[in-house]
């Protein structure tokens, strides 16, 4: 019964998480930008767009020049995020990849560097008054979601093991429409739980800012106005 | 907070940094407005001249309009985590300490009404998103914040998703105006453009007359007759400039900089009176027909007059538009000389001149002066000179060393990308809005100051009408002179010996550098 229940809601929420993200991404993609605003100095090819972009996703740049503390917190959180995410690659595949077996202890690690990563700017929406002003209730769900899911994870590694076979038959299961046992200890099932909620609110919270930085236009347009003629499909009907 | 100073000369001393941040003062600048539109401006430009029955209807509608005209207004209003980066970026909360200043709060005030109507967790879970429902109050308080707002986009660079506070602003000064609520300043002035052709609704024959004494004015100082043509046909380039350019002080030497260069190189040029002035105000107000409209006229002077090129004057947001969008706007220039830009600015084609060894300078002309350079909001961060990125600091700077001797910049923080609006753009330059003027140039005041201290730096130059106007203004609120503000083309001006001239001593003569 449990197991049918846990399927049946990560078929949703996958679905939900995929289309509701498509079906944003879509929107982004087809409201046209028009007029050029890229934020200058700005790159003059487009080649040099990919680079700043890449600068922005990776380094979080802008982040870094405008507040170390931010940056710092949130930079660990963010690459100790992916690598926990890549470390579980290993409950969805088989075989499991060489790399993804490499990194499974530097995972471990990523853990605790994710928690405290949201610590320190869970202390921040608190401690500094300006960044606590502009918080609203739902910023500090979403780190307290972050930061359950977290703790459940390493719980499960450090305080009650559940039988992490039967959960890896469970979600192997799932992408040949077939249901096997989920094992049923409380802190698996709450570290589920939390990342299902966490599923569903990506598409319909502040988690757009995933997909939306790359639609940015004061980060992913080309500085050449003046050697090429940018016009929207609206504006260009105001020329009739 | 201030820093401690050790290496200054008269032993250690406190120096006060320009972006200190302030404890926050709620509703510090609660209420502050600045003065509507009176119906008959608001018509001119296409909008109902008070407040509508179905305002908030109209509200709703038009911000769905922009959801779908406009990424930027459907992303940065979506993706903001509130991570505070922002939060101290902004020279009006740095000079206020209203955190309503803060980018991020601004944005809120319109983003808290878009969740409300426009996303799911906003319908259902308002108070836990931060959504509210839209009413007179909020109007008028978006009336208030969002002209307290000068489109200067600091916030943006510092911004992890480049959220850019400045088309928030613009988008709801926009949703203000199609319910009817329009700002008299800039309202008035775009309608004196399309009436007219200039913000100081100057018309043609006092504009000649203007010029014609200019021309006086230089005949008598030089002893050489430079010439300051209007509307002439078939002139080879066509200069627009901001009309305070015309009358304004230091605006105006910058104007007879830029006649003394077009004589040096022995440049065929006009002016027109139908496209008299850069500046477009459509910007201030995210209008794109109006900006479309008022930009359409410098399109349409250039082929009345058959110009081959078209350059642009010192100007902040005059460049913005010319830049970034006259191609969109009044496009395609295909009947202008394709080896040049389109459009150019003043300052390029002066540097392209002193490469080429074409103008001589007296730099000692200049030595009374010991300068710094405000580099203008909308110049640094939402356009370009020349052909490399950051062309727009390095050619202002470029032309200043090869005109004059003693220069130094400004803290590296508030300068270039980072530099701090001088506290009147945007639409603000306003005498109603005086107060917030004043605080709002403190930050880039402290700044100057730190130079004076250390260099004994006495003046600024800038390249932008709004911000001469707006420094000579507030300039003797902080211990300077009122004429402590120049034009980079006064500079030039001041320095440039033009062929023929007698001058004290001919040894002086100074060919610049390259």
């Amino acid at each position: 019964m449990l197991s049918v229940i846990y399927a049946l809601l990560f078929y949703a929420a996958t679905a939900f998480l995929v289309v509701g993200l498509a079906w944003k991404i879509a929107r982004y993609a087809r409201t046209p930008a028009p007029l050029k605003i890229p934020t200058t100095p700005a790159p003059v090819t487009r080649g040099g767009v990919v680079l700043r972009m890449a600068r922005e996703v990776v380094l979080f740049e802008s982040l870094f020049r405008s507040n170390k503390w931010i940056w710092l917190f949130g930079w660990v959180f963010h690459f100790a995020l992916l690598l926990v995410l890549m470390r579980h690659l290993r409950y969805f595949t088989e075989p499991v990849w060489f790399w993804v077996r490499f990194i499974q202890p530097y995972g471990i690690y990523a853990g605790f560097a994710m928690v405290a990563g949201l610590a320190g700017l869970w202390a921040r929406r608190v401690l500094v008054e300006r960044i606590r002003y502009i918080t609203n209730p739902s910023d500090h769900l979403m780190l307290a979601l972050l930061v359950a899911i977290g703790l459940s994870g390493l719980g499960m590694r450090f305080v009650a093991r559940p039988d992490i076979i039967a959960v890896k038959a469970f979600f192997l299961g799932l992408f040949r429409l077939q249901i096997n046992p989920l094992p049923a200890d409380p802190i698996l099932l709450v570290h589920l739980t939390l990342v299902l909620v966490l599923m569903l609110v990506f598409p319909i919270s502040k988690l757009l800012h995933v997909p939306g930085v790359f639609f940015s236009p004061t980060r992913n347009q080309v500085d050449n106005p003046r050697e090429v003629r940018h016009l929207a499909p609206w504006a260009a009907e105001l020329e009739r | 907070m201030a820093t401690l100073d050790m290496d200054h000369p008269d032993g250690p001393r406190f120096v006060p940094d320009p972006l200190e941040i302030p404890d926050l003062k709620c509703g510090a600048m609660e209420g502050l407005k600045p003065f509507t539109a009176a119906p008959e401006h608001q018509a001119k430009l296409g909008f109902p001249g008070e407040l509508v029955e179905n305002w908030k209807e109209v509200a709703l509608a038009k911000m769905a309009e922009l959801a779908r005209k406009n990424r930027a207004f459907q992303v940065y209003l979506d993706t903001c985590v509130k991570c505070g980066a922002c939060t101290d970026k902004c020279h009006y909360f740095l000079g206020t300490g209203d955190p309503k200043n803060m980018p991020v709060a601004r944005q809120d005030l319109l983003r808290s009404i878009y969740r409300r109507y426009f996303t799911f967790a906003g319908k259902h879970f308002p108070w836990l998103v931060g959504a509210r429902d839209l009413t007179e109050d909020v109007l008028q308080e978006w009336y208030s914040y969002y002209h307290q707002c000068s489109e200067c986009r600091r916030c943006s660079v510092f911004c992890p998703y480049g959220i850019d506070t400045a088309e928030i602003t613009m988008a709801a000064r926009e949703i203000l105006d199609s319910v009817g609520i329009g700002q008299k300043y800039a309202n008035e002035i775009i309608g004196k453009v399309k009436d007219i052709g200039n913000n100081l609704g100057l018309n043609p024959k006092a504009l000649r007359a203007t010029l014609e004494d200019l021309e006086e004015d230089i005949e008598d100082d030089t002893g050489i007759s430079v010439r300051l043509p209007l509307d002439e046909k078939g002139a080879e380039i066509l200069l627009v400039t901001p009309s305070a350019d015309f009358f304004a002080e230091p605006h105006i030497d910058g104007l007879i900089g830029y006649a003394k260069v077009f004589h040096e190189a022995g440049a065929s040029w006009t002016l027109s009176s139908y496209a008299s002035e850069a500046a477009n105000f459509g910007l201030f107000i995210g209008s794109y027909e109006n900006m479309r409209e008022l930009a359409l006229r410098i399109r349409k002077a250039a082929e009345d007059l058959g110009v081959r090129r078209i350059i642009f004057g010192e100007c902040g947001h005059a460049w913005r538009v010319a830049y970034s969008y006259l191609n969109t706007l009044a496009g395609p220039f295909d009947f202008l000389d394709p080896n040049y830009p389109v459009p150019q600015h003043i300052c390029e084609y002066t540097w392209d001149l002193i490469e080429r060894g074409k103008l001589k300078f007296d730099r000692s002309r200049n030595d009374h002066i010991r300068l710094t350079f405000h580099d203008s909001c909308n110049v640094a961060r939402a356009s370009r000179m020349g052909d490399k990125p950051g062309g727009q600091f390095e050619i202002p700077r470029n032309i200043l060393r090869a005109v004059c001797n003693h220069f130094y910049d400004m803290d590296r923080d508030t300068i270039m990308e980072s530099t701090l609006c001088c506290g009147g753009g945007g639409g603000l330059l306003t005498d109603d809005l005086m107060e917030l003027r004043k605080k709002g140039a403190t930050p880039r005041m402290t700044a100057l100051q730190q130079v004076t201290e250390e260099h004994g730096v006495t003046h600024m130059a800038a390249i932008c009408a709004i911000c001469k106007t707006q420094f000579s203004k507030v300039m003797p609120e902080f211990g300077y002179e009122m004429d402590s503000i120049v034009s980079v083309h006064q500079m030039v001006s001041n320095a440039i010996i033009l062929t023929g001239q007698e001058t004290d001593e001919d040894e002086t003569e100074d060919k610049a550098a390259g």
